[in-house]
């Protein structure tokens, strides 16, 4: 199942996506699935999950902890497909968020297949880019997988067009130069980003943009979604989970407040 | 003597960063989008600065009086008998702030003034890339941060002294193991926010294109000035050149002079740690399990996920568990060997030079050393009386001591730590 299909039907509503991340495996396998379920009944129209890894590079000090948490805790990438597909159960479409290396260990082929046996939706390469994911691409095109790329305000006219090109399902287009975290005010890059996609995108309005990096609640939402079809949040939920860490009930609660929230501010544009 | 920095062999990387190619090579470019124009202009800048003959003769008149350079080519009489091989030592040790490292951050500097940048950042382990950092960056009058994993901070605390006297800030780094890999994490993070005025000094030849390359480029000179010092002052070429392999960016400066003399014998020489068959080691090539970190493709210390294995050695620079992506093809294609020296080794070939030669090394350079030592009766025996081996002294011991100290029980490493 493609994202497309979430992104066609928040249009028919004239709104924008809700799309959510937490890491697999936090606070523990279980958990994160039943936090990242709490997201969808709570209005989340996409989930990504994150495949928790040594060495991330865009990841911001905020989902580093969650993610050292769910390595520390032993969490496998074969645990990571567990999370998939009972996510992708409840039938909002489910990608997984991850750095390269975990892929290229398992087999490019062999991953796809897992991914897609386990009913996911696709991959978020946040350090892949279309040029040097030849092999991505060949596995994803042949079991009809949605390929995320991501565009950057650095990001070059020429290189825009490459990486909308071959995305698929939706291109992501990360809001502020830097890493993940919430942020306090939202950046006035991402307009002028999101609008710069669209015009050199080929399929032009066809492909869907999310925005991410720094959004943190249902305001900021509301201001992305007015030129955005989809708004990505990650280290604000993550965050809810880590502030209360001993208190599972609590956690939840506010996991589903602040998705709320954010689902109103979609839908406020 | 000039350096060479423009010029090829036929074992370079393509323009996309390839070694060997695409389908079955290593190195590339696994890098977010963000970072993709910077490191698109630091490879054009890179090509075009490497043409301009003033930018070569600056960073010559610069490595020659700032550096300390060309560094000497010593035939080490006494070891050499030991050995039964003439020795031939390039003396890295004695550039300025002692070691090869010097080279690189003068030309990564050099170019970051050229394009207009303001500041440097820069990761280290053990402290030696970011004290030469800081020296670069107090040269040239740019603002510079050193990154560096919170143990590191904490067990090499007068390094960390010196980047800071040299004006540089130095950030500690918690997260992960708080070591070398996690600080180069760190660093990545900066740039991606700081990249339109940043420059980003990589401390070895390894990471996303067009750093192998770049770094190479501008280290190729120990290998350049050692050729031709050993036709000059000996009348030959070596049977053989060894080095010590950490990210590898001694042991390319050393051998790209060397790749197409097919007759010269190319060997690398990792960190064995506890010894190769323990686990416990930074033996990237020999361990020849291909992934991405870092962002090339290369040899990684990895486990079945894909997630990276801590390294583990005596010495501080040579404990990485990923290794520069041309070092993993010239293994593959068989033009260089790799193998692996243990922590003991090591020490016993640092005892060793020190005494015989009256140098110190570093104790990533003892590794050459041992190398060597281990190689020298095959080399004789296929090359006879006048067989050569040219290693590789790529930095001096001052920095060692307290290990040293530690390791040889010769008293309160405390009081004995030079840095
Ligand atoms: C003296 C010396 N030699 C070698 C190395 C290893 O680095 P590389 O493999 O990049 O030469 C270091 C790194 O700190 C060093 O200080």
């Amino acid at each position: 199942m493609s994202t497309s299909t979430a992104f066609e039907k928040a249009k028919a509503e004239d709104r924008a996506a809700l799309v959510g991340y937490l890491p697999a495996g936090f606070p523990s396998v279980e958990g994160s699935i039943e936090a990242l379920t709490t997201m969808v009944e709570a209005g989340c129209d996409i989930i990504e999950i994150g495949l928790p890894y040594s060495d991330p590079v865009m990841d911001g000090p905020t989902i580093q902890d969650a993610v050292q948490q769910a390595l520390d805790g032993g969490v496998r990438v074969d645990d990571v497909f567990r999370v998939v597909e009972a996510v992708a159960s409840t039938g909002v479409p489910t990608l997984i968020m991850t750095s390269w290396n975990p892929i290229e260990r398992r087999g490019v082929d062999r991953f796809a297949q897992q991914l897609q046996d386990a009913g996911g939706a696709g991959l978020i390469t946040p350090d892949i880019t279309p040029d040097f994911a030849p092999e991505w691409i060949e596995a994803a095109d042949a079991r009809d997988l949605d390929k995320v790329f991501l565009v950057a305000p650095s990001s070059t006219d020429e290189r825009i067009a490459l990486t909308t090109a071959n995305s698929r399902g939706f291109v992501y287009a990360t809001a502020v130069m830097g890493v993940t975290g919430a942020r306090e005010k939202s950046s006035d890059l991402a307009a002028p980003l999101v609008a710069r996609t669209k015009k050199l995108s080929r399929s032009g309005a066809d492909l869907p943009v999310g925005v991410g990096l720094g959004v943190s609640n249902g305001a900021q939402a509301a201001e992305m979604a007015a030129y955005a079809d989809g708004v990505i949040v990650g280290s604000a939920f993550v965050r809810t989970l880590l502030d209360n860490r001993s208190d599972e009930k609590a956690a939840l609660k506010a996991l589903a407040s602040l998705t709320e929230d954010l689902a109103a501010g979609v839908r406020a544009r | 003597m000039t350096t060479h920095i423009n010029e090829t062999t036929s074992y370079d990387a393509d323009e996309l960063g390839w070694f060997g190619g695409e389908a079955e090579g290593f190195g590339g470019r696994f890098m977010p989008e963000a970072l993709m124009k910077a490191l698109i202009e630091l490879d054009d800048a890179w090509q075009k600065a490497k043409a301009d003959p003033e930018f070569v003769a600056e960073f010559d008149a610069i490595l020659r009086d700032y550096a300390n350079l060309p560094s000497p080519l010593y035939h080490a009489t006494r070891l050499s008998d030991q050995l039964g091989v003439r020795v031939l030592l390039k003396r890295e040790d004695l550039n300025h702030t002692g070691a090869h490292k010097i080279r690189n951050v003068l030309g990564q500097a050099l170019l970051t003034k050229r394009m207009g940048k303001t500041r440097v950042i820069a990761e280290t382990g053990a402290g030696q890339h970011g004290v030469a950092s800081a020296t670069a960056a107090a040269y040239f009058g740019l603002d510079c941060t050193v990154y560096m994993g919170k143990v590191d901070t904490d067990r090499q605390a007068l390094n960390v002294a010196r980047m800071q006297l040299l004006g540089a800030e130095v950030v500690p780094v918690p997260s992960g193991s708080g070591t070398l890999k996690d600080a180069i994490n760190e660093a990545l993070r900066d740039w991606v926010a700081s990249v339109d005025h940043t420059a980003y000094l990589f401390g070895t030849a390894a990471g996303p294109h067009p750093f192998p390359t770049l770094v190479r480029d501008i280290v190729r000179g120990i290998g350049d000035e050692a050729r031709a010092q050993a036709l000059e002052q000996f009348g030959g070429l070596p049977n053989a050149v060894v080095a010590a392999v950490g990210g590898g960016s001694n042991a390319i400066g050393l051998f790209t002079a060397f790749l197409d003399d097919k007759d010269v014998e190319i060997h690398g020489f990792e960190a064995g740690g506890d010894g190769f068959e323990t686990g416990r080691h930074a033996a990237t090539i020999q361990a020849n399990d291909p992934g991405v970190l870092h962002g090339a493709r290369t040899y990684v210390l990895q486990d079945d996920d894909g997630q990276t294995i801590e390294s583990h050695s005596i010495s501080a620079g040579l404990d990485y568990p990923g290794v520069g992506p041309q070092h993993a093809w010239l293994a593959k294609s068989g033009r260089a060997s790799y193998t692996s020296i243990t922590d003991k080794e090591a020490m016993d070939a640092f005892a060793l030079l020190s005494r015989s030669e009256g140098i110190i090394p570093a104790i990533e350079s003892a590794h050459a050393i041992a190398g060597a030592v281990k190689i020298a009766p095959e080399i004789k025996e296929r090359h006879g009386e006048d067989a050569t081996i040219l290693i590789n002294l790529s930095g001096r011991g001052d920095k060692d001591m307290g290990t040293a100290i530690d390791y040889f029980g010769l008293g309160d490493s405390k009081q004995g730590e030079a840095q």
